[in-house]
């Protein structure tokens, strides 16, 4: 049985307080959001009766929900997914070849998750960052201005701090 | 030097902290107006400033406001789109990364010209960092009595909450918004009712951008006739750009839109020019769904004027010879790029991130994808590009929301102005595959057309 711990749950309580009375669906992104963070970074199908029971909602109201938005993994993922935007600004700064280098570097390919668990690369659609191209997402930040060499580099960062963390 | 209304503190050290913010004049919006103003008087001076909205469409603000309905006993609501994905846009982000306290003094003298007492900032989820930043903000506010009951003694409360999406471009849209704001799949309500009636929990809502809500704060600080005064024609005050792709200082400017756009492409305190001495092949100005315009076309208008960086100047010549403002988001190609491409990157977006609702768009967005990749590879025929053309004409105008105009004008741009590119992919399928058609002749001088 998976639940949150009481530090998440005040925050949840926290979350559904900024709507109006009834209207606690409201929270729900939020709360997938926290869900996938403590549930491994991704949601199964029992997070989400999970969040359904702890928001009053119908199962199906969730299932929806998740299944739409881009950031909601349905899936397992490694500990670090490299979301590498591939829309046009950011292709016309050389994404393709980032998107190719990390292909090889990490013998995996989009959407694919390497052997050791440690790292899942994704391609997604414009996140903003059109003047720091080429670029992507780790966790909760931009890693921006990529060249191949910084890459190298934020993979050592991720494995040492896999390792630092075991 | 162009006249800063919004960025002109961006660069004072710790502007990001309440103390600073404060020091620096900070919050004299919030006094004016609710010491000095009524709530119908702010709401006035917003629309004697002639600010236009700022998230692409450009709607006069003060009269959007002026639409909400006020039913006695019934909350209303502001809501600031702050989910910002039009591909070359990040202006928004910008502002609430380096001056959170601007958006929140924006909003608290927006909420009381509205009456919210509840509002709520729906940020994209991607920009996950953001929200700590604004938070921060917001307890500080809070703790210098700008936020909370009873705001200096006037009676007004607020609150500002701060809600992440989780990656839905479609969310920018202000009815999908507000359906994810309820906690539901972003898809698009049939207007009207209009939000302004029946938003947000089915009260009066008003949805506006970041950078429209910042904008309140120097009309308030200068009043709106004053603010009124900058810029030309109906393109008031300030617009911020955020400029791509093959520049040598991409980022984030702020204009008064009287400069040209050639004069934004390579003067050293904007855009500072093509990297390596390149040409400028092409250019979407305002955001991916604004029509691509070559270069000849871009930075003359089809009746050989300069064209200037303002509403009116870059939308001259309809969508025939011109493009628009939208978003700010400028984005720029040098010679050595490919339209097809690039297109397709765009049709690949618009693809994604079609909600799925309206079958023209839903099919049509997946079709315009496969044809242009097939086109890319070398795959194409001849009446595939008319086959492009005739999917474009039957999304456009045929969708609930206009998700499905934004994906249709992209490919109708590059069609008109680049047909030749398309074509030599399909005559040429072993050589495109190879080698890009370069700048051909897109900056050529045009020949200027003369009113009958």
């Amino acid at each position: 049985m998976i639940k949150f711990s009481d530090e998440k749950l005040k925050k949840v309580d926290e979350i559904v307080a900024r709507y109006p009375q009834g209207k606690q669906k409201s929270a729900l992104l939020m709360i997938l959001h926290l869900a996938q963070e403590e549930f491994g970074g991704w949601l199964s199908p029992e997070a989400l009766d999970y969040v359904a029971s702890l928001l009053k909602l119908e199962p199906i109201e969730v299932y929806e929900v998740a299944t739409f938005y881009s950031m909601y993994n349905l899936k397992p993922v490694g500990r670090y997914v490299f979301e590498v935007c591939q829309t046009g600004p950011c292709m016309l700064r050389g994404s393709d070849d980032i998107i190719a280098y990390i292909k090889q570097k990490l013998n995996i390919g989009v959407g694919e998750t390497t052997t050791d668990g440690l790292f899942t690369l994704k391609t997604v659609e414009c996140l903003g960052a059109c003047g720091y191209a080429p670029m992507m997402q780790v966790g909760k930040f931009f890693r921006e201005h990529l060249t191949r060499e910084k890459v190298d580099a934020i993979i050592e960062e991720c494995r040492r701090n896999a390792a630092a963390n075991n | 030097m162009a006249k800063k209304l919004l960025l002109e503190k961006a660069h004072v050290e710790g502007i990001r902290t309440y103390d600073v913010y404060r020091r620096e004049g900070g919050y004299a919006a919030v006094e004016k107006a609710l010491k000095t103003l009524s709530p119908d008087q702010v709401t006035e001076e917003v629309k004697k400033s002639g600010l236009r909205g700022r998230g692409g469409a450009g709607f006069p603000t003060g009269m959007k406001w002026s639409f909400l309905a006020k039913p006695e006993g019934v909350p209303r609501y502001l809501v600031c789109n702050a989910d910002e994905s039009e591909p070359g846009t990040f202006k928004d982000r910008y502002l609430m990364e380096f001056l959170p306290h601007l958006l929140i003094e924006g909003l608290i003298v927006s909420s009381y010209a509205l009456g919210s007492n509840s509002t709520y900032i729906y940020i994209r989820g991607e920009y996950a960092w953001i929200p700590d930043i604004l938070e921060q903000a917001i307890a500080e506010a809070k703790a210098a009595g700008w936020l909370g009951k009873n705001i200096m003694g006037t009676g007004f409360d607020l609150e500002i909450y701060v809600h992440r999406g989780a990656g839905a471009y479609i969310c920018g849209e202000e009815t999908a918004l507000i359906e994810s704001l309820e906690g539901k799949r972003g898809n698009p309500r049939i207007k009207p009712p209009f939000p302004a009636v029946k938003g947000v929990w089915d009260c009066p809502t008003v949805v506006n951008n970041v950078e429209t809500l910042a904008a309140v704060v120097p009309i308030i600080n200068m009043g709106g006739e004053e603010y009124a005064k900058i810029g030309v024609g109906r393109s008031t005050g300030t617009k911020l750009l955020s400029a791509c792709g093959n520049i040598n200082k991409p980022g984030v400017y702020e204009i008064d839109m009287t400069i040209s756009v050639e004069e934004f492409i390579y003067y050293d305190e904007y855009c500072g020019g093509i990297p390596n001495g390149k040409r400028l092949k092409a250019c979407i100005p305002g955001g991916s769904s604004v029509p691509i315009l070559p270069a000849n076309l871009l930075l003359k208008t089809a009746k050989g004027e300069t064209r200037m960086m303002n509403y009116e100047s870059l939308s001259d010549g309809g969508f025939a010879k011109g493009s628009m403002m939208g978003s700010g988001g400028f984005i720029v190609l040098d010679e050595d790029q490919c339209v097809v491409r690039h297109t397709l990157t765009l049709a690949r977006f618009y693809r994604h991130e079609s909600c799925g609702q309206c079958s023209p768009c839903r099919e049509g967005t997946g079709w315009m994808e496969k044809i242009l990749k097939n086109i890319e590879m070398g795959k194409g025929k001849r009446s595939d590009i008319d086959l492009l053309w005739d999917i474009q004409r039957k999304i456009e105008g045929n969708t609930i929301c206009p998700l499905g105009d934004a994906a249709a004008w992209p490919v109708a741009a590059a069609i008109r102005h680049f047909r030749d590119e398309f074509e030599w992919h399909v005559d040429n399928p072993q050589e495109c595959l190879v080698r890009n058609y370069g700048l051909a002749h897109y900056a050529d001088p045009l020949e200027i057309v003369t009113p009958a």
